[in-house]
């Protein structure tokens, strides 16, 4: 990668060129000893180490309130939201610390795409949704919107679906077809990451098939990293995954080793639907 | 009744009885509502409705008299009974005479008109028994006036100005009157054409020279520069006087030419009067009228009671400048009233942190709401005019000031919308406040993500996501603006202003003036007319007026706000 996190201004033109070939690094995404706390006392992560690889689908799995959510908002710095939170140890994301106080936030967010667990479509036209990241970044030259538009919703397998009513509010479409429209919308940019919420929690089987087909189209060009409840899920889509445990991560291997071969007797037993 | 029920028992719904007494809240709510509105709704439609003259006939040896005489023409406007208590002790034998024929116990108020002739009573009241035969002649004329109220009349001739006469009973008098009576209505409006508009922009603009050469004259000693321009000054007043003296002269001959026509018409006993055509504005024929003539006369005159100028110390003729005050006022009211109490709201809402400091100001802000209004009004006097526009007029009006002719330091229309606004300010904060708090975490979460900055995500998501909510503050905001009183008293309404806060004369907008609002209108016109009696219906027109006002504003933002729902929930904005 050219550039880096200390560059305050991002630069437009960067992200929608076609990424350059390189070495793949297997680990772009570094955990490094990360705590996390919602006030002093509540401690929800303990001690975290973890790398995530570039290009691979990593999956967060874990009982309710295990803390893979709030890892996962960590990476882009959305917990920022919440008073009174705290941290302690490091996120690099390809070697640079996303806690630099040189580095601004908003830059960050931009190379990293986030899906929600409920779909978020704003109150706006499909075409607004999509070039909403753009229009932010002050860009509005109407031909790279309409591209943008095009890619990134054939990028989220809508394109056909909503090609004649993009002006139309993003509120007509289906459950499933706002979620991948809000994937779309994350890709837009061209980000680097991808972080995914329990994307499919709220959706049908059929929608669910569709988003994890997308996944796996996706991650030929994003490193993505989701968080989910459906440990079938977890063993279709990805490539690693994390087992996370009360605050601490208990196991994290190639997904095949996690759910063929566990070596944690807890991990064991979540997989095999014992407990969780 | 007793019902066994399958679980062997009659069971009484517990409490049900209280749905009753709820019930009962809403419709004693309503009903007052509904009265209310009744009440105002009728008698300010009635005032417009052309009411039948009477010829009233009352009893050779009865008690009541007319001006000495025994008959009266007049409206009907009221029938009520008499009470023994309130009986002067002259008319105590009333209570004799009502055993035989109750009526002598009722009394009758009649409208007579014609103050010019009867005094300044518009009104007689007539014990009902001494009342032999009221009638309706056909050909009863009710004569409206520039001045001194209406005639009611029975009209004699038309003294043309060539000399003809025509009489009232020739075929041809009613279409003649007519022409003629128009005749004067456009020879009438050429005139304030000549006088308001064109006079009126040469007389503003000597009474700017004329302030201007005051205060030269005032200093003691002039400069040989302010010795030159008083010398120029004095040379342009000379100038625009000399425009003036054609447009006199022509208004002049207009007026002149005003008086040609007479008409001669009868009083009640006999009394016979000449009026020149120029004091009528307009005349109908009550008796004759059929339902759709009548129809069409009381939408005429809605029309007309809205687009006039008052008449006679405001208990005649039209509102039109206290509609147009109230409903500049008002607009300029929303317009700094929202951006200001929006502003104040996201800050409140999205950037201040949540604590102690911010929960007392938004207690503040909501009592503020419930402080009476006068004290704003008092704060608008003395903050905005003897604070603010003192400073205004020190730096752009200091020639003013020394001759002591506030600009701004005084009322004005500007000041009474900022003092309402401030009043108001709490409603649309606290509106904006629940429309920002309903805007969705997610969207929030999904605009930051997106790599938007805090600012971007509230002006481009949150806020067109709120306005309706937004609009329903201001909605409220108008609602409680656009009605107020109190406070206009100290910041510049006035019961009758010379000339409206938008016009054609540059820079159109003149936030200075003082203006007339509907509100005050209708104090001035109900408590301090020359006769309160008579000016009663019109307070009731009035009032309709203003509620009619308020409601076409709301609905005018109700509107709005739909359509900004509509687009947000289902088409793209």
């Amino acid at each position: 990668m050219s550039h880096t996190f200390q560059q305050k201004a991002f630069k437009s033109g960067d992200r929608t060129a076609a990424p350059e070939p390189e070495s793949p690094q297997p680990d772009f995404i570094k955990v490094r000893d990360f705590s996390f706390y919602y006030d002093s006392t509540v401690q929800v992560l303990f001690d975290l180490n973890l790398d995530v690889p570039k290009q691979k689908v990593t999956a967060f799995i874990g009982p309710s309130g295990c803390g893979k959510s709030t890892l996962l908002r960590s990476i882009n710095r959305m917990n920022d939201l919440i008073d009174g939170i705290r941290h302690e140890g490091d996120i690099t994301i390809d070697g640079h610390s996303i806690f630099d106080p040189h580095l601004e936030v908003i830059s960050l967010r931009k190379r990293i795409g986030m899906v929600f667990q409920k779909s978020n479509p704003f109150p706006k036209s499909i075409y607004e949704n999509i070039v909403y990241s753009l229009r932010v970044a002050g860009r509005s030259k109407r031909s790279e919107l309409d591209e943008v538009v095009e890619r990134s919703l054939r990028g989220a397998a809508l394109w056909d679906e909503v090609k004649d009513r993009l002006k139309e509010s993003a509120f007509g479409l289906s459950g499933g077809q706002m979620q991948r429209l809000c994937i779309a919308r994350a890709i837009a940019n061209r980000p680097e990451i991808l972080l995914m919420d329990e994307p499919c929690s709220a959706l049908d089987p059929i929608a669910t098939g569709k988003i994890e087909d997308l996944i796996h189209e996706l991650k030929k060009e994003y490193t993505i990293v989701i968080v989910t409840h459906n440990m079938q899920q977890a063993a279709r889509v990805s490539d690693r995954t994390a087992f996370f445990y009360l605050g601490k991560l208990i196991e994290y291997n190639e997904t095949e080793d996690i759910f063929m071969n566990p070596k944690n007797p807890q991990t064991e037993a979540y997989v095999s639907g014992r407990f969780g | 009744m007793k019902a066994k029920t399958a679980f062997g028992k009659n069971i009484k719904p517990a409490g049900e009885v209280w749905v009753w007494v709820t019930g009962v809240g809403l419709a004693m709510g309503l009903f007052m509502i509904l009265f209310l509105l009744g009440v105002i709704v009728w008698n300010g439609l009635n005032y417009f409705w052309p009411k039948r003259v009477a010829q009233i006939e009352l009893a050779e040896d009865g008690r009541t008299e007319f001006r000495g005489e025994r008959e009266l023409f007049g409206v009907v406007t009221m029938r009520r009974s008499l009470t023994v208590e309130n009986l002067s002790p002259d008319d105590a034998d009333l209570v004799d005479l009502a055993r035989e024929d109750p009526d002598y116990m009722r009394e009758m108020m009649v409208y007579t008109g014609n103050r010019d002739v009867f005094a300044t009573q518009n009104f007689a009241f007539l014990i009902m028994g001494d009342i032999e035969r009221i009638t309706h002649p056909e050909e009863l004329m009710v004569l409206e006036r520039t001045e001194w109220g209406n005639a009611i009349a029975r009209p004699l001739e038309l003294r043309l100005g060539t000399g003809e006469v025509i009489s009232a009973g020739d075929p041809g008098f009613g279409d003649t009157l007519r022409r003629k009576v128009n005749e004067v209505r456009d020879r009438r409006s050429a005139i304030q054409r000549i006088e308001r508009r064109e006079m009126g922009r040469i007389n503003a603009r000597i009474n700017r020279e004329d302030l201007e050469i005051r205060y030269l004259r005032s200093l003691d000693e002039r400069t040989p520069v302010q010795e030159a321009e008083l010398e120029r000054r004095l040379a342009t007043v000379e100038s625009l006087r000399e425009e003036l003296r054609p447009l006199e002269l022509r208004s002049q001959a207009l007026r002149e030419q005003q008086r040609e026509h007479s008409i001669a018409f009868q009083l009640v006993g006999g009394i016979e009067r000449v009026q020149p055509l120029g004091d009528i504005v307009n005349f109908y024929l009550p008796n004759q009228m059929n339902l759709i003539q009548r129809a069409g006369w009381f939408f005429f005159k809605i029309w007309e009671f809205l687009t006039d100028y008052p008449r006679e110390a405001n208990t005649e003729g039209g509102i039109f400048p206290a509609l147009f005050g109230t409903f500049v006022m008002t607009l300029l009211m929303s317009l700094a009233v929202t951006p200001f109490g929006v502003l104040a709201a996201v800050y409140l809402r999205e950037y201040a942190k949540q604590g102690p400091l911010v929960s007392a100001v938004r207690i503040s802000i909501n009592n503020l709401a419930g402080v009476p209004s006068i004290v704003f009004g008092v704060f608008g006097l003395g903050f905005f005019i003897h604070e603010v526009g003192a400073v205004i007029d020190q730096v752009f009006y200091p020639r003013m000031v020394a001759i002591n002719t506030p600009v701004f330091g005084t009322g004005g229309i500007l000041w009474a919308s900022l003092t309402l606004a401030l009043m108001t300010v709490p409603v649309v904060i606290v509106a904006t406040e629940e429309a920002l708090a309903a805007v969705s975490r997610g969207v929030r979460e999904g605009s930051l993500a997106c790599g938007a900055s805090k600012w971007q995500t509230i002006q481009r998501l949150v806020l067109p996501a709120s306005s309706p909510g937004i609009l329903t503050g201001l909605i409220l905001a108008m609602a409680r603006g656009a009605g107020e009183v109190a406070p206009l008293l100290l910041v510049g309404v006035m019961a009758l202003a010379p000339s409206l806060p938008i016009d054609g004369m540059f820079p159109f907008i003149h936030l200075d003036r003082k203006f007339m609002h509907l509100g005050f209108h209708i104090y001035i016109v109900a408590l301090q007319s020359p006769d309160t009696e008579a000016t009663k219906p019109l307070v009731f027109a009035s009032t309709l007026v203003l509620i009619m006002l308020v409601v076409v504003l709301n609905l005018g933002a109700i509107m709005i706000r739909n359509h900004l729902r509509k687009k947000l929930m289902s088409s793209a904005f």
